[in-house]
């Protein structure tokens, strides 16, 4: 399967996506070290796929979502934004709502 | 030119910021001495009024695209118009320490 399309099956497919360097337990960078722990902190599940380990993704994804830098947090099909703008909505309570409410979607699908 | 400079007058030119701050943050990572690869950007514009903020981080990578393709490994954003800028100092004012009295501070 071609990069992009992988990538749209992978965004379809999770209502919670976070692309990010490492894993939230293994993060590999500081950035995307803040955004998955503010994500872990509104208490939903969420996919994450490790960048580090798809070169590939890596280079697509930024093209594709016409955003330069990585992590990059989807939800419901829609880049919500990077780890600036995930924090930001944490603290001021929006990132949770957000996530609640896409976290109910998935469940009822 | 510095990146850093660079960045500077390019906001300068396409936000006309009331407050603009451009900060090398590459000695907290992994480069060289001397690198300009990771930034942090806090600016403050009228421009941003009424835009979500994926709108106008979008709007400074894209007046950045040519330093962010090329040059710059990180960029932090922290983008405020006047009134949330003013809201948040509001909040969050940073206050010095009062005086205890110092050398005239009696035993």
């Amino acid at each position: 399967m071609d990069t992009i399309e992988k990538i749209k099956e992978q965004i379809a497919e999770n209502n919670i996506l976070l692309y990010m360097k490492g894993s939230p337990k293994l993060p590999s960078c500081g950035f995307s070290s803040q955004a998955s722990q503010a994500l872990m902190a509104c208490g939903e599940k969420f996919a994450f796929v490790d960048i580090l380990q798809n070169p590939d993704i890596r280079s697509e994804l930024p093209k594709y979502a016409d955003w330069p830098t990585f992590p990059q947090l989807w939800v419901d099909g829609e880049l919500v934004g990077g780890c600036d703008i995930i924090m930001e909505m944490y603290q001021q309570g929006e990132l949770q709502t957000l996530i609640k409410e896409a976290a109910a979607k998935q469940v009822s699908e | 030119m510095t990146v850093e400079s660079i960045i500077e007058e390019k906001l300068l030119a396409a936000f006309s910021p009331l407050h603009l701050d451009v900060i090398n943050e590459s000695h907290q990572h992994n480069v060289a001495p001397g690198s300009e690869s990771h930034f942090k950007v806090i600016i403050v514009s009228n421009n941003f009024e009424g835009e979500r903020l994926i709108k106008r981080h979008r709007a400074i990578n894209a007046v950045l695209a040519t330093e962010l393709a090329e040059k710059i490994h990180a960029l932090a954003l922290h983008t405020y118009t006047e009134k949330e800028w003013h809201d948040y100092y509001e909040e969050n004012t940073p206050l010095s320490p009062k005086c205890l009295g110092g050398s005239k501070k009696s035993a």
